[in-house]
């Protein structure tokens, strides 16, 4: 490849000569480049200074409304005496233990199914895990089963909330997404038509009118006298609503597979889901895995979004702190940025890994 | 998938074990299966839907659209009040949906573009306070970015009554910026016809330079040509307008500003969330369609003898166009979707007021049904758009 083709040459000299090469090539070649280092460097200068005084120097971690009023720097203190709060909602504060550990076990089993790419040993391991964990966290969140006592959801909240409803809505909507990728692909009239409105529609609309939709529209659809509460409601409005974009995800995996492997599917006479099974899906989900992690990192972003319809996630749950002493209110800069961080921190490390996957399933293809 | 006719010679009668083997014949069945399992579903539902309402007496239709709204909306582009009907509140949302999105657009278009060039720098430094701000802006989530800013603006300014006058005239403070504006005059309305006018007259000069350009190869300075025309014209128009000079400036009456045009903190926190959220993604579109230009394309303009930065124009960026603008386009929407989420800080956008309206009427599937579609109508608008574009940029194969 054209990589090889133009190898730069060795740096030789001592360190401190090569650091001068360095610096010519990359920060101060040519009168515009010198202007943009100066300028980058007058920014950072200006920019980092204040950020490092207020988060670190002038910070405090007492966590009283007293000790934050001394300091004139960051109140981390805020975050510190309402963790909890932030971490996990209403929740009984005794049991707080259990939507911990249900977190945990969460995070091991996303990572142990992102991990599956990298080590095929794992891969056995994903579809028994779902089924072993999905149940295990219901248990830990809800109770009434074990001696543990009964959780409403309706108590349910913070970073345990925001992943439940994203990784439930990703998990449960990959299936309903791969029925819909392969109705949108069919040469059936009926099943395509009815594919391609379901995935058109959902995906022109905002997530927030389908969570509408779900907290509004949903009582109404069933009848008397059965009610589904608002955080099942919620999940349904996620999981409806990544379908559509996990079809498209799939539809793009199912397109990349050449042509001939399906008629080779068709000259050995196995049937349509037989010759998906086995030649097809695992071709194409292959090829899907990092573009699913994004729309998972998408799906747990967007999962704030149920704030607006009263539902307290980790954004809610910040919020809620904020508001739970007048006090406390002006520290939303500290709220914000504790939340911000976690954000970051997960959807962060999540991309990297999907742009790392993405080039490991690639290596097959270079030469 | 056709499956093999019988033989000619076939002599066995058709049973109907032989139909439902037929690929065909059970293709036809599997979708009316399908059609009828989603009409019942359909029929279930809408059922209990009519049967709730009626329980909780609420009729269904869109008549309440023309009673009056009686509430009252911040910002308006038209004229609304309490008293107008629900119709045009939402026809006040609407525009205040556009009017952010739009905005956002540009300006995300253009921040987008600087930091997607800007990763490409041959700078290090530039390169990575570029892929900083990508990073950093596109891993958190957008909600979170505009609470955040609507909860900065009210607290980083200070009251109206000691305002910070940046610029003459302009007056930041917790209530929003506040700009002069000039005084309505009829002569605003001529420019906005000669405007309108210019445009296309440059239409027709720029299809007449292309006729002479592929006829005789002169080239015709159309930018400047197009400037000095739209500027002209607009100019004539306000001359002839009676050039008014009268502008109406912000200031403190009383415990509040008046005049000038106020730009909320609800305003100011949607696009500014919405702008820095949205361009990251469109700085990675910028970006990819930048690299997705071979270099020999820049080669073969060398050995041209083209200018470089000719080049730039004429060869390299319409070819980077074709593969950025339909991913640019998806960008554009998701903008305007997300303009939606103004419903949490108080903007009052279309998704705003139809929820009002929806608490106020109790017509919640109306109300839904209303800004979905006029969302899924802008979604196909698009890609229509999309679709044009796509044939019009294709590469024209051998």
């Amino acid at each position: 490849m054209s990589e090889n083709a133009k190898l730069p040459p060795m740096p030789t000299g001592s360190f401190a000569e090569r650091a001068v090469a360095w610096s010519k090539k990359n920060l101060f070649d040519g009168w515009f480049n010198t202007i943009l280092t100066l300028g980058s460097i007058a920014f950072l200068l200006w920019l980092i200074p204040p950020i490092v005084e207020w988060a670190i120097v002038n910070a405090t971690l007492s966590p009283t409304i007293e000790g934050c009023a001394e300091v004139t720097g960051a109140c981390w203190g805020f975050v510190n005496a309402n963790l909890r709060l932030i971490l996990f909602g209403t929740y009984p504060f005794d049991e707080q233990w259990r939507p911990l550990l249900a977190m945990i076990v969460l995070m091991g089993i996303i990572c142990g199914s992102l991990g599956a790419v990298k080590y095929p040993g794992l891969r056995k391991a994903i579809i028994p895990m779902w089924l072993i964990g999905v149940p295990v966290i219901s248990i830990l969140m809800w109770g009434g089963v074990f001696g543990l006592t009964y959780v409403q959801n309706s108590y349910w909240g913070g970073l345990p909330l925001t992943l439940i409803l994203s990784s439930i809505g990703v998990i449960f909507a990959f299936p309903f997404g791969l029925l819909l990728a392969l109705g949108r692909q069919s040469h059936m009239p009926a099943i395509k038509t009815v594919s391609v409105v379901y995935i058109e529609v959902i995906r022109g609309v905002p997530l927030i009118t389908v969570l509408f939709m779900a907290s509004v529209m949903f009582p109404l659809f069933l009848p008397d006298g059965v009610t589904i509460d608002k955080l099942l409601r919620a999940q349904i409005g996620i999981i409806l609503f990544t379908a559509a974009y996990l079809a498209e995800v799939f539809r793009g995996g199912l397109q990349a597979v050449p042509r001939g492997q399906f008629e080779a599917g068709d000259s050995l006479a196995l049937s349509y889901w037989q010759s998906m099974r086995l030649i097809i899906l695992p071709q194409a989900l292959r090829l899907v895995i990092p573009p699913t992690v994004n729309s998972f990192i998408s799906m747990f972003k967007d999962t704030t979004l149920v704030v607006i319809i009263g539902l307290f996630d980790f954004l809610g749950t910040v919020k809620l702190a904020l508001r739970s002493d007048p006090a406390w209110t002006k520290y939303y800069v500290e709220g914000y940025a504790f939340a911000a961080a976690i954000f970051f921190l997960i959807c962060f490390s999540m991309a990297k890994y999907s742009a790392y996957l993405e080039k490991e399933l690639r290596k097959g293809e270079r030469r | 998938m056709s499956k093999p006719q019988n033989a000619p010679g076939d002599v066995r009668s058709k049973g109907l074990v032989d139909y439902l083997n037929d690929e065909n014949v059970r293709a036809v069945l599997y979708q009316i299966i399908a059609i009828g399992l989603i009409v019942l579903a359909g029929w279930y539902l809408v059922s209990n839907t009519l049967y709730n309402l009626e329980q909780q007496n609420i009729s269904t239709g869109y008549g309440f659209l023309d009673l009056e709204a009686s509430f009252e909306i911040s910002e308006t582009m038209i004229d609304y009040s309490a008293k107008s009907s629900y119709a045009s509140a939402l026809m006040v949302g609407l525009l205040n949906t556009v009017k952010v999105s739009l905005l956002g657009i540009i300006l995300c278009t253009i921040i987008g573009t600087i930091f997607g060039v800007a990763r490409l720098s041959s700078n290090w430094i530039v390169r990575k306070l570029a892929t900083v701000y990508v990073e950093t802006f596109r891993n958190i989530p957008v909600l979170l970015q505009l609470f955040f800013w609507y909860a900065l603006i009210p607290s980083a300014f200070p009251h109206p009554r000691d305002a910070l006058e940046p610029l003459p005239g302009v007056l930041l403070t917790s209530r929003g910026m506040y700009m002069p504006v000039p005084e309505p005059d009829n002569a605003y309305t001529f420019m906005a016809i000669a405007a309108a006018i210019a445009c296309v007259i440059i239409y027709f000069v720029k299809k007449w330079a292309k006729k002479r350009q592929d006829a005789t190869g002169k080239p015709f300075p159309m930018l400047l040509a197009g400037l000095g025309i739209f500027v002209g014209l607009v100019f004539l128009a306000y001359l002839a307008g009676g050039a008014p000079t009268e502008m109406s400036m912000p200031a403190l009456k009383g415990f509040n500003i008046r005049g000038g045009y106020n730009i909320s903190p609800e305003f100011m926190a949607v696009l500014i969330g919405l702008t820095v959220y949205t361009s990251t993604y469109v700085a990675e579109v910028v970006r990819s369609g930048i690299q997705a230009v071979p270099n020999g394309q820049w080669e073969a303009a060398d050995s041209l003898g083209i200018k470089r930065s000719v080049a730039l124009r004429k060869v390299i960026l319409p070819q980077s166009m074709r593969v950025a603008i339909p991913p640019l386009t998806n960008q554009y929407l998701n903008l305007t979707k997300n303009s939606s989420l103004a419903v949490a800080v108080g903007y009052p956008d279309l998704v705003s007021v139809s929820n009002t309206t929806m608490n106020q009427t109790g017509q919640a599937i109306e109300a839904i049904s209303i800004f979905m579609s006029i969302y899924l109508g802008l979604s196909l608008l698009t890609s229509l758009f999309m679709n044009w574009f796509n044939k019009k940029m294709a590469l024209v194969e051998r």
